[in-house]
């Protein structure tokens, strides 16, 4: 069978969903920050998918996937900035730690 | 009949989605990094298959290039060398394997009874055409989320300066 739309949205949709998995399972920051990238990643891939395959002739998902690409970029560099700051005041990650504004 | 298109498609799925797997599920920090990378690739591969290569470029200099090696480095300022992450709870494991199921066979029933009216042009996406539409102030043109995304990237860059300095113990 001739791969089209349909599979690509079955990986994406499978990746968003590994995603969802390990932010819900992981208690580590940096990990949760990783699945955060493939459930960004998942939709690229679908903004990607329909706009080969649904309207080839415009560039819209294109466009809205180099925009997410560099957003993410953005999301990573100060969350990972956050990350060490915490670690610097906590010597841990691990969310279970961070609970300075709970009490 | 399975020709080579075919085949590459399936092989960069199968390598993307394992590698997503073994990134959630290894309990080695460093091997979970590494695991992403290979799915980041996995993904490139998908949009050198699409064609779009610009995309592939982009996403090989962004995320392999860029937020892996920053992912990196941040383990190793964070983690001790050896350190295992902890273990979770059987039951939160349970409820997330369940709900994750759940919402995952609901999108493929959801996308497998809607017809997306599909179109048999050819996509041609040259660089020259992404460039010109970049810089496009005219109707369509995305001048302006360009402009607006690079004050984003000036203010990310600032905030995390700002965030990750080490501040000087105060005098008292």
């Amino acid at each position: 069978m001739e791969p089209g739309l349909y599979h690509i949205l079955f990986i994406s949709t499978a990746l968003f969903f590994i995603g969802v998995f390990g932010f819900l399972t992981r208690r580590n920051l940096i990990t949760m920050l990783m699945s955060i990238e493939l459930i960004l990643n998942s939709v690229n891939l679908n903004f990607i998918a329909f706009n080969k395959y649904v309207w080839p002739e415009k560039m819209d998902g294109l466009f809205f996937t180099i925009f997410i690409i560099a957003i993410a970029a953005a999301e990573a560099a100060v969350a990972i900035a956050i990350i060490i700051n915490l670690y610097r005041n906590n010597q841990s990650i691990d969310v279970n730690n961070a609970e300075e504004l709970k009490y | 009949m399975m020709n080579g298109y075919t085949i590459l498609f399936y092989l960069l799925a199968a390598l993307t989605l394992s590698c997503g797997i073994m990134s959630i599920a290894t309990r080695h920090i460093f091997r979970a990094a590494i695991y992403l990378l290979f799915t980041l690739i996995g993904i490139a591969g998908l949009y050198f298959w699409l064609s779009y290569e610009f995309i592939a470029a982009v996403q090989i200099v962004v995320y392999v290039g860029g937020i892996v090696v920053l992912i990196i480095f941040s383990i190793f300022l964070t983690q001790q060398a050896g350190e295992k992450l902890t273990k979770q709870k059987l039951d939160r494991k349970l409820w997330s394997a369940l709900a994750v199921f759940c919402g995952f066979a609901l999108t493929i029933l959801q996308i497998a009874q809607y017809q997306f009216p599909l179109s048999n042009n050819p996509a041609t996406v040259t660089v020259r055409r992404i460039g010109e539409k970049m810089m496009s102030m005219d109707a369509g043109g995305y001048a302006l989320p360009f402009e607006i995304i690079s004050m984003l990237l000036l203010a990310a860059m600032v905030g995390c300066i700002v965030i990750a300095l080490r501040s000087k113990p105060e005098v008292k």
